[in-house]
């Protein structure tokens, strides 16, 4: 597909949400909304300047992005590491994955309580439940990739010699790429949920606590703000992913026109 | 050779680097199968092979499915070990005197272009600029040096096979294990690929060891026909005519008439 042609096509997903936001801005201003249920558009958008003049905005941001790439950091290569072990070794995998099973079953925002008694409102707690929460996406998803790499393509590349490095690099690690992307996309999804619910319950500085400060004053051009920001960040990590997966997934079909 | 030590023998073979005295010297022998039989569980695969195969000869080996023809490739492949009896290789020039196998599919890496791929039959041999070189330079033998930089899932079953021969043949094997690697493939894109190996077999003289059912297909390539019945050689028959052959000519329809009353009879 012609870069121009791609531009075409990322152009029509915009299209619906400018027609929301046309809509709901036409709304407010007719006063079907209440600006005490949801403020105009134009309203959030001044809510957006002035907390980029005062600075706010970009040092809450920048706590948030920090906090979700550090948990997701942990949480992410803690993943990776057991998956590909579990992949490869057999003892690791009866040793761990049980274990694994029963906790992954557990909803990780249901240790909040018990990870405020134990952290406080510190940094540890974010850290804790995003790396918790970003965890075991990755690790199913780098466990399974492994697991259904073609055995004929690791027999043949055994018969042509490779030692187990090459082995792993050339054959095993390419084959379960697909599917630790999957993990990767759905870790981030995670990510930013699990930030901003621990953020809204104790945090004193974050988009989270942001928003919980602008409903204490009633403010809730920034709750929206807050809101629409979100989306935002979700999908700029969501781009950001599948922008990866496009540049190291050119081989697979799935890829080679779009 | 105890089976034992067939491990060394595969080690002195895959890395020839530390110079060690070959463990059997047997001239201009390819291979030779001693009273091999194998089994798996209580089911006897080979029972008692003997075969004798000079170097430079093209041998098929066909028989029905089931009968062991594929186990006796992997022996010899050393993806399997005899479970008695004794597989001896020749002693081939250091670097050259390897084995390689060409599987019934292509089995490429779909994340490798075609020209990597084919690099995958130097691991060990050559890297870099040199590896790229000789695996662009067999691509041109088989007739695909336009295609080298590809994915290997634009290209049809035939041309993948094509460089699944490249592969094997880029790092000058002394014998190469051919599983039915023809198998899938249409009858004319079958043809051909046949042509193209016994060009290139011609011209590079390693020994062919081709595992078949089609009884056409052994007697136009082959020098020698091995017929396995129940884990046995059934039949071993010399193929005389001369190359090039002319598919359905007289002399190979009377020689696969034999083979077929042999399999059946």
């Amino acid at each position: 597909m012609s870069f121009s042609a791609r531009l075409h096509a990322n152009a029509i997903g915009w299209v619906l949400p400018v027609l929301v936001i046309a809509g709901w801005e036409a709304a407010s201003r007719a006063g079907v909304v209440p600006a005490n249920v949801l403020p105009a558009p134009s309203a959030v958008a001044e809510a957006f300047w002035r907390l980029t003049l005062s600075g706010e905005l970009i040092r809450n941001i920048a706590v948030s992005t920090a906090r979700a790439l550090a948990g997701f950091a942990i949480g992410g290569s803690i993943g990776f590491a057991l998956g590909l072990a579990n992949g490869l070794s057999r003892l690791s995998r009866g040793l761990t994955d049980t274990t694994l099973q029963m906790i992954r079953n557990i909803p990780h925002l249901a240790l909040i309580p018990l990870v405020i008694l134990w952290f406080g409102i510190d940094e540890e707690a974010k850290l804790f439940l995003v790396a918790l929460g970003v965890f075991f996406p990755t690790y199913v998803n780098t466990l399974l990739g492994i697991q259904s790499v073609d055995p004929q393509l690791v027999e043949m590349g055994r018969v042509y010699g490779m030692d187990r490095r090459a082995l792993f690099f050339r054959v095993i690690l390419p084959g379960a790429l697909p599917a630790i992307f999957v993990g990767l996309r759905y870790a981030l999804g995670i990510m930013w949920l699990t930030l901003i619910v621990a953020e809204s319950i104790s945090a004193s500085s974050g988009l989270g606590y942001m928003a919980m400060q602008a409903r204490e004053f009633l403010l809730i051009d920034v709750v929206v703000l807050s809101i629409l920001i979100y989306a935002l960040l979700g999908k700029l990590a969501d781009s950001l992913a599948r922008l990866l997966e496009r540049l190291s997934l050119g081989w697979h079909p799935a890829f080679q026109n779009g | 050779m105890p089976a034992a030590s067939l491990t060394s023998v595969r080690s002195f073979v895959a890395a020839p680097a530390p110079a060690r005295p070959a463990i059997s010297v047997e001239g201009r022998r390819a291979f030779a199968f001693n009273g091999v039989e194998k089994r798996f569980g209580d089911k006897i695969v080979l029972d008692g092979i003997d075969l004798d195969v000079p170097a430079g000869q093209f041998v098929a080996v066909i028989g029905k499915s089931g009968c062991g023809k594929s186990t006796l490739l992997r022996l010899l492949a050393g993806l399997d070990r005899p479970t008695s009896g004794s597989l001896t290789l020749g002693a081939e020039e250091a670097g050259h005197s390897r084995t390689r196998f060409m599987f019934q599919e292509p089995r490429l890496l779909p994340w490798a272009s075609v020209v990597k791929n084919v690099e995958v039959g130097l691991t060990g041999i050559a890297a870099g600029q040199d590896a790229r070189q000789r695996a662009l330079d067999i691509l041109g033998e088989v007739g695909l040096a336009d295609r080298a930089d590809e994915w290997p899932s634009v290209l049809s079953g035939g041309q993948k096979q094509r460089v699944a021969l490249a592969r094997a043949l880029v790092g000058q094997p002394q014998i190469l294990a051919l599983d039915e690697p023809l198998g899938a493939l249409d009858a004319l894109t079958r043809i051909e690929m046949q042509q193209l190996l016994e060009r290139i077999w011609l011209a590079q003289k390693f020994t062919a060891v081709l595992v078949t059912h089609d009884v056409a297909e052994a007697v136009a390539l082959a020098d020698r026909v091995v017929v396995i019945s129940a884990g046995r050689i059934a039949l071993d028959l010399e193929v005389p005519a001369a190359r090039p052959r002319r598919r359905g000519s007289a002399e190979l329809a009377r020689l696969e008439g034999t083979i077929l009353d042999r399999l059946f009879g």
